[in-house]
């Protein structure tokens, strides 16, 4: 390590000899991180000084670290310094026609709208198709409310007070290797503000977010619910969605007050990699809700099924006496994916309850493990946690893992762990083929089968295209 | 409508059908008995498409066509249907969605029209007040928590609702009391039809006090060694398998 950073510093050197200064006014950064790469997002945002010193607080601190080792992954180590930290929106192609058709059979699959795929390709979309009509529509009614839901980068200019406020306050920058470097260098996400007594008329999706620029490798997202306020987030689509940077590293901060509800949805479906799993992207994602306020409440729903490695705990802190937080999940391995995904609850307040119902599903060389944390503190008094973890396995060459982690500190609190392992069996499928079904069609409802308590929690949409989803993703499973 | 032309089969290299015969007509029924490893499961299978069957000599023909090389749900479209001994269970499969699933498959693979839910559920309350049957049966996982005589009945339940041309019953009757094999007998009773054949797979003569067959086969070592009228069972029951057996040898 300290080799590397005395090579770094005399790269430096030489970058400024060579006439650095000339490059901020570039649109792309050369691969390379440090403190001039920082200033420079920062500066290209317009950023306040306040949060420029933020960052760099951030990036001298993820300096000190290391990568976390613990996780049952095999990752061939990460080359931070061969990343570009900041680049031009991606090449656009002039029409879908110069779009690889493989992905756009998947479109057709996932039966994703005609103009939906254009976008998504990284076809320039026509003025016909323009989002921001519809987008403008749909803020105006947000705003009648006081809703605040639009990019990070938007917030920090036009709502920096509310920023400042709850930035980091969820996860610190030191908290760990991935959410320190996103401290540093995060591109764009969303903010989200609910004022006290209001609930969000409708479902909040990125999709809806306006100017919202290719988001990249380092997303930062903030969502706060005042007093009694509501709102549904829907993360992610069901299409997949290629990128170049192989590296994710996104932060998501979730703030509840009092009685008030977050429910977060994510359908993610990143490249996952061909079927040796060459290209995939690595999806390392911090995602922490704190439950501040009396009886509030937050809830996780996740299907994975994308990425060649999937490394994300969404996790609660229950603070806020009778607060709850709720975890639901499908993690999909397939090929040579590999997932490392649970959550973390923790109890601090009393009564507290948290629900957790994961589910992995592993199939071809798949690995999946789940690890969760169920943390009651001393103070939590009347404590309850129940945990489920399913997995189903498909094929004899996936596998999957269960790392459960039961803290407790106080004598009254009531944790319940149940878990299964199950295998789609040639019983089952040659019954369901001898009464007419085909195969694919049969793992497919035996799949849906065994999702369904994790599926019912996702809005209506988003469990329709996660069921498409998990077909096309299991296409070829068996034999 | 069937006809199995001296069909030599083994599982794992090992010969368990070893030329077997037998000609099956439209609105006929007939039982096949034997004792165990006699290979009447492994006719079953086979006749379904089972996975793990290899013919190596002889022939099957439905309605003229050689079936042994299609797929199981290429044969269910076709109008095969396999009665399971042992139903297997599919948690978090809801029951009528199952069968509704497998109902259009077939449908569509035979080039009719699907049912929507409405029009199923109608065919679904027919069959079931026919069969006398509790509603109750459609809203839960397909076998799951089913007692033996529920899952048996539930496989009479499929079969009227899928209405094939071949019903094969693979030991039906065994696992029941005696209330539930009436039940199941009844069922199968309000199924015959000039269109439809049974072949009644049991080992005790008693199913077919309820069942009344238009021709018994005596199956030992892989092939049929007697036929004859119903009166070839009663004489099965009091001088047994090995009797019988040793007689045609």
């Amino acid at each position: 390590m300290a080799t590397e950073r005395t090579e770094l510093e005399r790269q430096l050197e030489r970058r400024y000899d060579a006439g650095f200064i000339t490059d901020i006014e570039s649109d792309t950064l050369p691969p390379g991180l440090d403190e001039d790469v920082v200033r420079f997002i920062s500066k290209k945002k317009e950023e306040p000084e306040w949060l420029t010193e933020w960052r760099l607080k951030a990036y001298r601190h993820w300096l000190t670290m290391t990568p976390p080792q613990w996780a049952k992954l095999n990752i061939a180590p990460i080359d931070f310094q061969a990343v570009s930290y900041f680049a031009a929106p991606k090449k656009k192609y002039a029409s879908l026609d110069e779009v690889d058709p493989k992905l756009l059979e998947t479109y057709e699959k996932l039966g994703v709208p005609l103009h939906e795929r254009a976008r998504l390709a990284g076809v320039a979309v026509d003025a016909v198709f323009d989002s921001v009509s519809v987008g403008t529509t749909y803020r105006k009614e947000l705003a009648e409310k006081g809703i605040i839901f639009c990019s990070f980068s938007e917030a920090v200019k036009e709502h920096p007070e509310l920023v400042k406020q709850y930035l980091g306050s969820v996860v610190p920058p030191g908290d760990n290797y991935f959410a320190a470097l996103n401290s540093a260098v995060f591109s764009d996400g969303s903010f989200v503000f609910i004022p006290k007594g209001v609930r969000s008329p409708m479902e909040l999706s990125t999709y809806f977010r306006i100017n919202a620029r290719d988001t990249g490798q380092f997303e930062r997202t903030l969502i706060i619910c005042e007093d009694d306020a509501y709102v549904s987030y829907l993360e992610g689509c069901t299409a997949p969605m290629r990128d170049e940077n192989q590296l994710h590293a996104a932060v998501v901060e979730l703030v509840c007050l009092e009685r008030a509800e977050i429910k977060y949805s994510t359908v993610q479906n990143w490249y996952p990699g061909d079927e040796n799993g060459v290209g995939g992207i690595y999806n390392f994602v911090t995602k922490r809700g704190e439950c501040r306020g009396f009886k509030s409440k937050i809830s996780w729903t996740q299907v994975e099924t994308g990425s060649a490695i999937t490394w994300k705990y969404p996790s609660c802190v229950l603070l806020g006496d009778e607060s709850s937080g709720e975890f639901y999940s499908v993690a999909l391995t397939h090929h040579c994916q590999q997932a490392d995904t649970g959550t973390k609850m923790i109890h601090i307040g009393r009564g507290t309850t948290s629900k957790i119902i994961a589910k992995g599903i592993s199939a071809g060389r798949g690995q999946n493990t789940y690890r969760g944390l169920v943390k009651i503190e001393s103070a939590a008094a009347g404590a309850r946690n129940y945990t489920q973890c399913d997995s189903l396995l498909i094929g004899k060459r996936c596998g999957a893992h269960t790392f459960p982690y039961i803290e407790v500190k106080n004598p009254g609190a009531v944790v319940e762990h149940e878990a299964t392992t199950s295998k789609i069996s040639d019983d089952q499928l040659f019954y369901c083929r001898a009464r007419g079904i085909s195969e694919e069609d049969a793992v497919s409802m035996i799949v849906d089968g065994f999702c369904k308590q994790v599926f019912k929690e996702l809005p209506m949409e988003f469990a329709v295209e996660a069921k498409k989803l998990l077909e096309v993703s299991l296409e070829g499973a068996v034999g | 409508m069937l006809e199995i032309i001296d069909l030599h089969a083994s599982v794992h290299g090992k010969e368990i059908l070893k030329g077997f015969n037998l000609k099956l007509e439209a609105g006929k029924v007939h039982a096949l008995m034997g004792p165990n490893g006699a290979g009447k499961s492994t006719l079953g299978y086979i006749l379904s498409g089972r996975e793990g069957y290899e013919i190596t000599r002889g022939q099957i023909l439905f309605n003229g066509q050689d079936i042994s090389v299609l797929e199981p749900e290429q044969r269910a479209a076709l109008g095969i249907f396999l009665a399971f001994q042992y139903p297997v269970e599919i948690p978090g499969v809801n029951n009528t969605y199952f069968l509704r699933t497998a109902l259009n498959a077939q449908r569509k693979a035979r080039g009719e029209a699907e049912l929507d839910s409405m029009a199923f559920l109608k065919k679904v309350r027919e069959k079931l007040s026919v069969l006398h049957l509790k509603d109750e049966l459609l809203h839960r996982a397909v076998n799951a928590g089913f007692s033996g005589g529920e899952k048996k009945r539930n496989e009479i339940f499929q079969l009227a609702l899928l209405e094939p041309k071949l019903a094969i019953l693979d030991e039906t009757d065994s696992g029941l009391d005696i209330d539930a094999l009436k039940a199941v007998a009844e069922g199968v009773n309000a199924m015959r039809s000039p269109e439809r054949a049974f072949l009644v797979i049991t080992h005790y003569q008693r199913l077919l006090d309820y069942i009344h067959p238009d021709v018994v086969h005596v199956m030992s070592d892989g092939r049929i060694v007697a036929s004859g009228g119903p009166e070839l069972a009663l004489q099965l029951e009091r001088d047994g398998y090995a009797a019988m057996a040793a007689g045609a040898a």
